[in-house]
């Protein structure tokens, strides 16, 4: 087969490989709505799902509990977590020599790479009767298990990701920028306030928003912490239950119950979409300042 | 009012203590693991299954887990590899134009955000459809189709590294864009293929939420791709719920092995990255 | 008749017009050296004669390439063996991610010579093994650039490592492989330092021999070192063309005029 014949059969594959994603993604939100329709197409339930009620056996899909309890410990996470990481990567960029930097990044890289049960692990071992311990000293009580045990473990895990996106934000602002602010008279403290959070904002905040795609869509995690107990969280000591483990904790009993099925499959829906929502304007963001400093 | 310079001051120890406690927590959570782990780790767990029930019983170890999460790993991956290798080189200009190629790697991006446990209800919807139960060949597909996007970003990052000069060389002594992508640009950016694979392991092997639903659970080493499989994961996550020692020994085992595997695999990955680019132009 | 012969040929990137009616004949078995101030289109012409052009985006073209009597630009024109009959140096040499051996070999290997088809190129008997008759490949052509006693032992090392003199000559070496009948060099020895520069120019001279050379540059003496035949451009136009003897010695446009006497550069 001579080569022209080659390369056009070899490229039809390739593409098709590249269209493959987007088959992907159809296919993920087609099957999803299709599943979730028995709920999408019923009025009575349609409105049901903004109660606080959960009880499939009784047909009452009220999602409230879910969608708070996924909100509250994603906002904790980056309540807790976006000081410290942008103060981390201004340290790496700012602070560090070289070989420093260069490990501190290596450290960072490996924390990205551990998998979600060891950071549950680690929350059961410590977090949790850490929590359980403040509760007792504020006079509360609680077993420990919580949405603030689920913020500060989701805290630790989204923590690489928003420190290497800083980190890089960071680091390409042009050296001219620095030498200026500088060679005025500022310290370093100003220097980052007027000139480099400034310039590297987009950056910054597009790392802050892909770290809470990641938290709002963490199962094991949290999971493993964080109470599952299926009502609205009314303390940072109460338990909750965040979508991904109302999820994956109804593996076994959706088949018994009609529709039960349907309501999960809404709410991986509107988790997907939320996710997808969520990155793409991180994405969108990036490009753009990108587009701008290039 | 504090003076400019103290001021610097305290930043300057914010910055350090914050960084610090992010190298903290990692250094905490890996000893965690490694001293509990290690407490109740004994080399014949490598190799034994566990015996008596797997939330009971006090015997065997965890190679059913071992043995099931480098088979889904392993085959995710290869399967995933299949598409990411065309697709990333199908990006280029020669195959794409710069709008489509754009919109697909937002799209990649986007996709590598979804969390897995939509990957795995899908997957458990897929797998009722077609009347299949939980076994390795469910839990390698939804893992697969969980790293791909992933995959292909980073190995799309490697082929956009490549310089042009390259390819020009190779198209002016008369290659074809398909010669030239095959045998030149992937050649160039094979360190950065390879850390892309390695990358994408590391994150099959560690995921739990895709193959809860549909890799099953299973004290056995699975004999064909139609059986269940147990994951390191999903071990330690069932067994540090029991009230049982021993099982829970065998959690933290397995949390040590799968922890130590992932540090392996990355270490690797940059050690490969370093032998591989001996022919690669900086 | 001419090997290459070009007719108002047109080119333009966008909106802007690079190469304006340019129409030249190249002599076969000379060196021709196209000279001109910086952005004149002289890059432009030599890349369309083998079509790198169309690595461009929003390129186009008008009129006609024609080699060996057929235009290149023709529907259904084969650009693959166009670029191994047309060999490409470039300014900035681009060694391939591979041995030094490899690179050599690697324009046979994509157009398919057996080992017979490669030991007859290079005058020798056929002997039916593929790695002896590679080699021996290998060895003629870095003879032939020059660059043999420089990297023999160690010709399984990167091609990345070696000096930026010994890559263009490895580039030389490397299109001198698919055997082409013209070599085409755009600024080829811009790049180097002078002594490197100095052996490349000591190779063409030996190659016009055999083949057409094609070179573009910038540098008065070094057109006047090696030129048979020169073809001045300026702003984008095709200004004069002669033999070297007359373009230097009469030349008859008042541009050509100026650039000689480094009025414009």
């Amino acid at each position: 087969m001579d080569t022209r014949r080659q390369d056009a059969l070899v490229a039809g594959w390739m593409r098709g490989a590249l269209l493959l994603g987007g088959a992907l993604a159809l296919a993920a939100c087609v099957g999803l709505f299709a599943k979730a329709w028995p709920i999408l197409s019923s009025a009575s339930l349609l409105a049901g799902l903004l109660s606080p009620d959960w009880a499939p056996a009784q047909g009452e899909f009220g999602l409230l509990p879910f969608a708070a309890g996924t909100v509250a410990v994603t906002l904790l996470a980056m309540i807790l977590a976006t000081p410290v990481c942008v103060l981390s990567a201004l340290c790496i960029s700012e602070k560090l020599s070289r070989r420093w930097r260069d490990a501190a990044k290596l450290a960072v890289d490996v924390m990205a790479g551990i998998p979600s049960v060891v950071y549950g692990l680690f929350g059961v071992i410590v977090v949790v009767p850490f929590v359980r311990a403040l509760a007792r000293a504020v006079g509360s009580e609680s077993s420990g298990y919580s949405l603030l045990a689920g913020g500060v473990v989701l805290a630790i895990m989204v923590s690489p990701v928003i420190v290497s996106i800083a980190a890089e934000a960071l680091e390409s602002v042009p050296r001219g920028a620095r030498e200026a602010a500088l060679s005025l008279g500022a310290t370093r403290w100003e220097t980052v306030r007027h000139v480099l959070l400034r310039h590297a904002r987009p950056g910054i905040v597009s790392g802050v928003i892909i770290g809470f795609a990641r938290a709002f869509g963490e199962t094991m995690a949290v999971m493993m912490v964080v109470g599952n107990a299926p009502r609205v969280p009314r303390s940072l000591l109460d338990s909750a239950c965040p979508i991904p483990a109302l999820i994956a904790n109804a593996y076994g009993e959706m088949m018994s119950v009609p529709r039960y099925e349907a309501a999960l499959m809404l709410a991986a829906l509107a988790l997907m979409l939320a996710v997808a929502a969520f990155n793409l304007a991180a994405r969108l963001t990036l490009a753009r300042w990108h587009g701008r400093a290039a | 009012m504090i003076s400019r310079k103290g001021q610097d001051r305290v930043f300057g120890w914010l910055m350090g203590l914050s960084l610090a406690g992010v190298v903290a927590a990692l250094i905490a959570i890996a000893g965690c693991v490694a001293v509990r782990g290690a407490a109740g780790f004994t080399w014949r767990m490598l190799i034994e299954t566990p015996k008596g029930g797997y939330y009971l019983g006090g015997e065997g170890g965890i190679a059913n887990a071992i043995v099931g999460s480098l088979c889904l790993a392993v085959g995710a991956t290869l399967l995933s590899a299949l598409f990411s290798l065309p697709a990333s080189l199908a990006l280029q200009r020669e195959y794409a134009s710069p709008r489509l190629s754009r919109a697909a790697r937002l799209l990649f991006d986007t996709l590598a955000g979804v969390p897995s446990i939509v990957w795995g209800a899908l997957g458990f919807v897929v797998m009722s459809w077609l009347g299949m139960r939980a076994s390795l060949l469910a839990g390698m597909a939804t893992l697969a189709v969980l790293i791909f996007p992933i995959m292909t970003c980073a190995m799309a990052e490697a082929v956009k590294a490549v310089p042009p000069g390259v390819k020009e060389a190779a198209r002016g002594l008369g290659a074809s864009r398909t010669q030239t992508s095959w045998l030149v640009v992937a050649r160039q950016a094979l360190p950065g293929l390879l850390a892309a694979v390695l990358l994408a392991f590391g994150r099959g092997i560690g995921d739990a939420a895709s193959v809860l639903f549909t890799a099953g659970y299973t004290d056995h080493i699975p004999r064909s791709l139609l059986d269940p499989v147990a994951s390191l994961p999903l071990a330690v996550f069932f067994q540090i719920g029991t009230p049982y020692p021993e099982a829970q020994a065998r959690g933290y085992a397995s949390a040590l092995v799968l922890l130590v595997i992932v540090l392996l695999v990355s270490f690797s990955s940059r050690l490969a990255g370093r032998r591989l680019s001996r022919h690669v132009l900086r | 008749m001419p090997h290459i012969s070009i007719h108002k040929l047109t080119v333009s990137y966008g909106g802007h017009v690079a190469l304006k009616d340019a129409s030249v004949d190249i002599p076969d078995k000379r060196i021709t050296v196209i000279l001109g101030p910086s952005g004149c289109g002289k890059s432009t012409l030599l890349r369309s004669v083998n079509r790198l052009n169309d690595l461009h985006e929003e390129v186009s073209v008008q009129g006609q390439v024609l080699v060996d009597g057929e235009d290149v630009y023709a529907a259904g024109a084969d650009e693959l063996s166009l670029r191994a009959k047309v060999g490409f140096l470039s300014q900035r040499p681009c060694p391939l991610p591979m041995s030094v051996a490899d690179n050599v070999s690697f324009g046979p290997r994509i157009h398919r010579l057996t080992p017979d088809q490669m030991l007859r190129r290079i005058g020798l008997e056929p002997r039916g093994d593929r790695n002896g008759a590679v080699s021996l490949l290998v060895e003629h052509y870095l003879k032939l650039a020059g660059l043999w006693d420089e990297v023999k032992d160690r010709l399984r090392a990167p091609a990345a490592n070696l000096s930026l003199g010994q890559q263009q000559r490895l580039a030389l070496a490397r299109a001198l492989a698919v055997e082409p009948e013209a070599i085409l060099a755009d600024e080829p020895t811009s790049a180097l330092d002078p002594i490197s520069a100095q052996l490349i120019e000591k190779r063409f001279l030996a190659l016009k021999e055999k083949y057409t050379v094609v070179l573009v540059t910038h540098i008065l003496r070094q057109a006047k070192r090696l030129a048979d035949h020169v073809v001045f451009l300026y702003m984008g136009e095709v200004v004069e063309s002669a033999p070297a003897s007359e373009f230097f010695a009469s030349p008859r446009d008042p541009r050509t005029r100026a650039y000689l006497a480094g009025e414009i550069s």
